[in-house]
């Protein structure tokens, strides 16, 4: 039973790291209708930068806001720079634009930083504390509280701010928002710049235990895939709920199923993903898609 | 993906392309030729990514997976149950071929999106799926081939024309050399012809493509299929060519190649995946080699460059062919073509009044 919760909470910590990664990945398609297959590398290369910049001296409680307001601004300016003149594209051209961004993030993160596997500092101890007869260690509660605080402000800028309203307005009705003199373009990049920050924030969490390196958020960004497919790709909410429900499941399947293990833990995501496809597309905070014919 | 207008067929163009290819092997050493089949076997790959991609209109970012598994196939065959290695190669195809089919009938439910999504999950998932079967698959280890010997008449016919017998390289070469052609004549035969059109109707317009009395699913199905069956023989040939395959062989880099491949070339024509296939399997072996030999760069400053120069390239190659040229090399070669043909022919036309005809649409 202990060490059933304790698989839980260490679950929910990795759970936090994808829920965060899939509302990344929900933004942008709340936004322009398209999975950013370039999220995960995006993040990688934003925790790169905050290596970086804790390698040259910064503390880190300084490193991460610095990081977080320069994933912002890249975001903005790759959406500007490389997903502007593809916009009205067909979703094939957008996905091989996404895909063709990771690869570029990938390539040029090994070009400037190499591919040696680097640790990244973690300002939460290892050390355990007790919570109700479970050993949870700071590490993977901290992981739990950043991503809960990151989550909980995306949904507080979307719900309760003038911005907020106007991005979702932008993206549901672009052109009755243009009428009203919003600027849809610029609330995209908007999109994309935030979808950029939260995904550094999961990026600079997954880091300490993921060893820093170019292919570090691969395995990642399949597991935010299968979270944001299971909680409704177009539901914040779904994609934070999906990836607790993601990271547990994981956790647990990998402990417990001895056909699962260590290595078949990413097969697992992928099953998700199918399954949810094919029974319920809609995932669980979706709405069904209507088809206009 | 947009209409290509291209130039008709040049017969002589394809002669050209089959009489080098066949020539190739007696001027060039044993290894360079078993260079140009690995970048046969892309071609073949990314023909039948093109066969879906380009002219069915659905996305797979999971090929690799498909090369896997026709690889695999063939090498436990060999390896397990001692068959002839060529004998084995339409078995990986049509196994491979099944499987693509069956995935096809899920795949109909899923919009592209969330179809190249599942396919890239699987693409990133597959070497942990062939590490789990060890005894079948050899695990981590992989399976370890020996290279056939030519049979003897093309020893004899090889060593009558150059004086030295072939090589197992060359033999290789050949063999993938014939299996492209096929199916390369096949993929021309399959798109000029009813199920191509009907393709095309359903890429471009799914509804009308239905309401004109095509059968959807049935086609999408079969551009699976079809899809999956190339794929299925080019990892035979693979196989075949390296002589090991493992896990680590089939990463997800490899579907991001064959895709790169044929979006370069120009996606729903036949000579661009020919034309993808050399630019991505040469780009990182020239660079590899090229980038080194430089004095100027400084050692450690190219080696990173050479492993992370073919990404960087890859990735910056797709976003701006996507952005301004969509059709790629055949598209840009097409277009030059035209534009020549108006120049050249524009100034007699004034004299008469007469437009030139339009370049004929496929």
């Amino acid at each position: 039973m202990q060490e059933l919760l304790q698989q839980i909470v260490s679950g929910l910590a990795s759970g936090g790291i994808f829920a965060s990664l899939a509302l990344a990945l929900v933004l942008i398609y709340n936004a322009m209708g398209l999975v950013n297959f370039a999220q995960g590398e995006m993040a990688m290369f934003a925790t790169f930068i905050a290596f970086a910049l804790i390698d040259h001296g910064f503390s880190y409680w300084i490193a991460f806001p610095i990081t977080l307001v320069l994933a912002f601004a890249g975001g903005i300016a790759v959406q500007r720079i490389v997903i502007r003149p593809v916009e009205r594209a067909p979703v094939l051209t957008l996905v091989i634009v996404t895909l063709g961004l990771a690869t570029l993030f990938n390539g040029a993160a090994g070009f400037l930083f190499g591919y040696v596997p680097r640790s990244f500092p973690s300002p939460f101890s290892v050390s355990t504390v007790s919570i109700f007869g479970a050993y949870a260690s700071y590490q993977d509660l901290g992981v739990i509280a950043v991503s809960g605080v990151v989550l909980l402000l995306i949904y507080l800028l979307l719900q309760r701010t003038t911005v907020g309203l106007t991005m979702r307005a932008a993206a549901h009705h672009p052109e009755a928002s243009r009428l009203l003199g919003v600027r849809v373009s610029w609330m995209l990049a908007l999109g994309w710049g935030l979808a950029s920050a939260v995904g550094a924030v999961s990026g600079i969490m997954a880091a300490p235990a993921l060893l820093l390196e170019p292919d570090m958020m691969q395995t990642v960004i399949i597991y935010a895939f299968a979270a944001a497919v299971l909680g409704g790709i177009e539901s914040p909410l779904g994609a934070v709920v999906g990836g607790l429900i993601v990271g547990v499941t994981v956790n647990l399947a990998g402990a417990y199923l001895p056909f699962v293990g260590g290595d078949l833990q990413l097969a697992v995501a992928l099953a998700i993903i199918v399954a949810v496809l094919v029974v319920k597309p809609n995932g669980l905070f979706g709405r069904p898609a209507v088809r206009r014919v | 993906m947009q209409r290509i207008r291209s130039a008709p067929p040049r017969y002589w163009l394809v002669l050209v392309a089959v009489l080098f290819l066949a020539g190739l092997p007696t001027v060039v050493t044993s290894f360079q030729a078993s260079e140009w089949g690995g970048a046969l076997i892309l071609a073949i790959a990314i023909m039948g990514l093109n066969v879906l991609v380009g002219y069915s209109g659905q996305i797979s970012l999971g090929h690799g997976a498909f090369m896997a598994l026709g690889a695999y196939t063939s090498a436990i065959l060999v390896h397990t149950y001692k068959l002839d290695f060529v004998a084995t190669i339409p078995i990986a195809g049509v196994v491979t071929g099944v499987v693509g089919f069956l995935f096809g009938i899920p795949a109909l439910r899923l919009s592209a999106l969330y179809l190249a999504l599942a396919t890239f999950a699987l693409a990133v998932v597959t070497p942990s799926l062939i590490k789990r079967p060890a005894t079948l698959t050899g695990g981590v280890q992989g399976i370890l081939l020996i290279q056939p010997d030519p049979p003897q008449f093309m020893k004899d016919g090889f060593a009558a024309i150059t004086g030295t017998p072939m090589t197992s390289d060359q033999w290789i070469y050949y063999v993938i050399l014939v299996c492209a052609l096929l199916l390369f004549w096949f993929a021309w035969n399959l798109v000029r012809h009813r199920p191509g059109r009907a393709m095309r109707a359903v890429r471009d317009g799914e509804v009308a493509a239905a309401a004109s009395g095509v059968n959807v699913a049935g086609y999408k199905t079969l551009a699976f299929g079809v899809s999956a069956f190339y794929a299925g023989v080019a990892g035979s040939l693979f196989a075949l060519s390296t002589g090991f395959i493992s896990p680590d062989t089939f990463p997800v880099g490899l579907s991001i190649q064959l895709l790169v491949g044929g979006v370069v070339g120009g996606l729903a024509s036949i000579p661009g995946p020919l034309l993808g296939a050399i630019f991505v399997y040469f780009l990182p072996i020239e660079s590899n080699q090229w980038v080194p030999s430089q004095t100027w760069i400084p050692i450690q400053v190219a080696n990173t460059v050479v492993k992370a120069g073919p990404a960087v390239t890859y990735g910056a190659v797709l976003i701006l062919i996507m952005i301004f040229a969509p059709n790629g090399i055949v598209g840009l070669v097409n277009a030059g073509y035209s534009r020549l043909r108006r120049r050249l022919l524009g100034a007699s036309d004034r004299e008469t009044g007469q437009v030139p005809p339009g370049p004929q649409t496929v």
